[in-house]
């Protein structure tokens, strides 16, 4: 980070009045260098350093809010090239267009796909968040589509493309407090734009025609205090896309180049007429660095599988998702069912529940907490071996609740297994199948006999 | 925009690695730059695709991926006669998964008679995977080789417990290896070392950094793979400086989400499958990926045509 504590000290009043909900002026202080508080907190400094103070701690790519109420959006606010330097932040937002040339059957389908087009994934809903809302000249039209869109799909971020002013601000007005973002501000209209997004307080698209036109457009932007801006390079093929996008990304991060440093939008059908090249062209922007992707279509098959890759690419490489450990009854469980053990990595108990689930048979899941790692990596990392398994069970208290002692243990431990019953003398270890999937089958099997 | 902003030069560069021998040779890895960073230098040789073939009738393939196949499923030699002659695959690599002790436990008489014909009935090059087990590998692959020595296949998997005899094996015939380690640079770096040590030239290596699928681990491999090139490439580190390998196929379609039969939610079980395995491999590719195994026809084709359109100027 570009200021440590230290240095933001100095602008304090140092009284320590504690109205920023910290105990000093110090821990504040600390707090604030390290991402976890405003400087806004402390109501006692002047407002220009302020603005330095915040400036000088915002990520390389700046951090744009889209969105309202309990749908807050982030594009931007990276600060690395690569996830394992740390993290990457906001994932890319991802959707279709509507525009006022679409008949109303087209326009009510591709809103019923945002409806019915959800997923379960490791306890997270996966979902479209965001819609581009095309004027092609028919103002009635497009505030009638944003008024309907907002009704509807109260969650969705949008994106708000016309050429005429007039148009936009009436369909601000509609959006409330539910902040859109501007599609766009180019060469031509330039100043009209930028003026209305600086009195609206909306964030603003600026649309070039090369890197070139970009910086020269942010540049005149920033002087005019203009910041929450998104990138249109204007890419011509995808190769470009491609060498655009890691360049915004290299050169504000690398070198603080401020007139980039800004989240990008993307619309990989530009660059191809084929839907499956399209669905490729959105996955490797998910991994380099994009921050909107507008589709031309939904098609439910890809789209799951790209929002499985932005919930990888876009994990903590830090923390693996992990459950807790415990006891868990699947399918209402008595002191007949069945008992079965796992590890806490979060996918494995998922893919593994949703199976027993499927299964319809009452079982006791044990969760070992190994640290969130996979059966096999944990049991190769010594943590999910005969040794730990076996005082985990004793002391769970499965004990009590069931009157046999028959363990299933997953396909891939059947290695340990006598040496699971020479630590577990009372139970019975049953190996489990491999793969999740041949779950089912071999639970009803085992619990009818 | 000034360049010095974004530019990174390197001054090394991966190792070309030649797979086969004769016309229809390819060679993998070369370049100096991240994948299709273009404007810092050259990708060397484009991105290989091998098709998969088993060494027994596949039992848990979907009717979506079987089709294209099942008619030659009894036989690898027109299996992979037909990837070739059909899809235009570049390389066949024989996965020889009925080998293994925990599956089928086939013996070397099985390997050696279904490598012979495979390695006959087509020209391109070969690359043989055994089964991953250690001690049952070191005896396949040790009568194997022999067969493939004139075909300069690769071999693999070299695991850390079986890589002395299969390194002395690999380069009694001059064949190109696969070193195995599980998603860890210091255990790839200490691996190749290891090779080295012993004589194997480090441009016979082809690192395998065992990849997982979309939703199934991938951004481990990601990010593993992505550590090890940049040290590779910008740490100067000689040991790391192998071209990759991804074991696509057999991740991607061994998962739940392409056996879920088609419907509304969940979308078209072909087509999902196909992007399942397309969007693993331009992932993979993104890290550093240089020869990915496969298996579905459209999968490849649409993989082919993304690169080709990302690297045209
Ligand atoms: C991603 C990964 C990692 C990640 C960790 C991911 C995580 N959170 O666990 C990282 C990079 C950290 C890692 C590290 C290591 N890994 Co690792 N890793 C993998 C990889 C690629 C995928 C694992 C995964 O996520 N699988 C998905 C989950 C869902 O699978 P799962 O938990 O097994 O669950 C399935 C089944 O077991 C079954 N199941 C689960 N529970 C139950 C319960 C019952 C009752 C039943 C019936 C079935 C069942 O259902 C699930 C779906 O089918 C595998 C290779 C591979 N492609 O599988 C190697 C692998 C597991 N790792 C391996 C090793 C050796 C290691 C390391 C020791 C290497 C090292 N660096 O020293 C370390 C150990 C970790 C440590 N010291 O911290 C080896 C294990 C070898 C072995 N046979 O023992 C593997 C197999 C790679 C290999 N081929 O060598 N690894
Ligand atoms: S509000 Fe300002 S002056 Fe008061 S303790 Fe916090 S930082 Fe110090």
């Amino acid at each position: 980070m570009a200021l440590t504590g230290i240095q933001i000290l100095k602008y304090l009043p140092k009284t320590n009045c504690k109205e920023c909900g910290f105990s000093t002026c110090m821990a504040f202080a600390m707090k604030v260098a390290s991402g976890q508080a405003e400087i806004d907190a402390c109501p006692y400094i002047d407002p220009k350093i302020k603005e330095e103070i915040a400036e000088a701690l915002a990520p390389p790519i700046r951090k744009v809010e889209l969105g309202g109420g309990n749908y807050v959006y982030f594009l931007g606010g990276e600060s690395v090239l690569f996830r394992h330097d740390k993290r990457f932040e906001n994932p890319p937002l991802i959707g279709t267009l509507i525009s006022t040339n679409m008949k109303d059957e087209e326009i009510s389908r591709r809103i019923g796909l945002y409806k019915k087009l959800q997923w379960e994934r490791v306890g997270t809903i996966l979902r479209l968040d965001t819609l581009f809302l095309q004027d092609e000249g028919s103002e009635e039209r497009f505030i009638e589509i944003v008024k309907k869109v907002r009704n509807e799909l109260p969650w969705v971020a949008l994106v708000l493309a016309s050429s005429d002013v007039g148009t936009l601000k009436k369909a601000i007005e509609i959006c409330n407090n539910f902040k859109p973002l501007i599609y766009g501000a180019n060469s031509q209209n330039f100043e009209d734009f930028a003026n209305f997004s600086l009195s609206t307080k909306v964030p603003l698209t600026i649309i070039g025609e090369s890197l070139d036109e970009v910086c020269s457009l942010s540049e005149k932007a920033f002087k005019k205090g203009l910041k929450e801006l998104v990138l249109d390079p204007g890419s011509q093929v995808l190769r470009e896309l491609f060498e655009d996008l890691v360049i915004i990304r290299k050169s504000a991060i690398k070198s603080r180049f401020k007139l980039l440093g800004f989240p990008v939008i993307t619309f990989p059908y530009r660059y191809t007429d084929s839907d499956l090249l399209e669905i490729l062209i959105a996955s490797m922007i998910i991994c380099k660095y994009g921050s909107i992707i507008i589709l031309s279509d939904l098609k439910p098959e890809a789209l799951f599988n790209l929002l499985i890759e932005r919930m990888n690419i876009y994990t903590d490489p830090q923390k693996p998702m992990v459950v807790e450990e415990g006891i868990y009854p699947i399918n209402g469980p008595d002191e007949n069912s069945l008992v079965a053990i796992t590890c806490n990595f979060a996918l494995t108990y998922f893919i593994v529940s949703g199976e027993i689930e499927a299964s319809r048979v009452p079982t006791w899941l044990l969760i070992k907490d190994t640290d969130g790692l996979s059966v096999l990596t944990a049991w190769a990392a010594g943590k999910f071996g005969a040794d730990t398994i076996a005082p985990f069970v004793k002391k769970c208290g499965i004990e009590e609740k069931v009157k046999h002692r028959n363990l299933i243990i997953p396909g891939y431990l059947a290695g340990i297994k006598g040496e699971l019953e020479d630590e577990l003398p009372d139970w019975k270890i049953i190996v489990g199948p491999r793969e999740a999937s041949g779950i089912p089958s071999f639970f009803k099997k085992f619990y009818e006999e | 925009i000034p360049e010095n902003l974004y530019k990174d030069i390197s001054t090394e560069k991966i190792r070309e690695v030649v797979i086969g021998k004769g016309e229809k040779a390819i060679k993998i890895g070369g370049e100096n730059i991240l994948p299709f960073y273009f404007f810092e230098g050259s990708m060397g040789n484009e991105i290989k695709i091998a098709m998969e073939i088993l060494d027994v009738k596949p039992e848990e393939w979907p009717q979506s991926l079987a089709k294209y196949f099942s008619d030659v499923f009894h036989d690898p030699a027109l299996w992979a006669k037909k990837c070739v002659e059909v899809y235009k695959a570049e390389a066949i690599c024989l996965y020889l998964q009925g080998t293994d002790p925990n599956y089928l436990d086939l013996d070397v008489n099985h390997a050696k008679e279904v490598v012979k014909k495979v390695r006959d009935a087509i020209e391109v090059p070969l690359i043989i995977w055994g089964s991953g087990n250690s001690e049952k590998d070191v005896e396949i692959l040790k009568e194997v080789a022999e067969l493939i020595g004139e075909r300069g296949a690769v071999i693999g998997p070299v695991l850390d417990t079986n890589y002395r005899t299969l390194g002395a094996i690999a380069m009694g015939y001059n064949l190109p290896i696969i070193a195995s380690t599980p998603i860890d640079v210091n255990l790839a770096k200490q691996l190749n070392i290891l090779l080295e040590n012993m004589g194997v030239p480090l441009d016979k290596i082809i690192i395998d950094p065992s990849i997982g699928a979309l939703g199934y681990g991938i951004e481990y491999a990601y990010s593993v793979m992505e550590r090890i090139r940049i040290a590779a490439l910008y740490y100067k580190d000689t040991a790391l400086q192998s071209p990759f390998v991804c074991a696509i196929g057999r991740e991607v379609w061994g998962t739940k989400e392409v056996q879920l039969p088609t419907d509304e939610i969940f979308g078209d079980q072909e087509g999902r499958g196909i992007l399942m395995e397309a969007i693993t491999a331009v992932v993979l590719a993104l890290a550093g990926g240089n020869l990915l195994i496969m298996r579905h026809p459209k999968a490849i084709e649409l993989c082919k045509s993304f690169f080709n359109i990302l690297s045209m100027s």
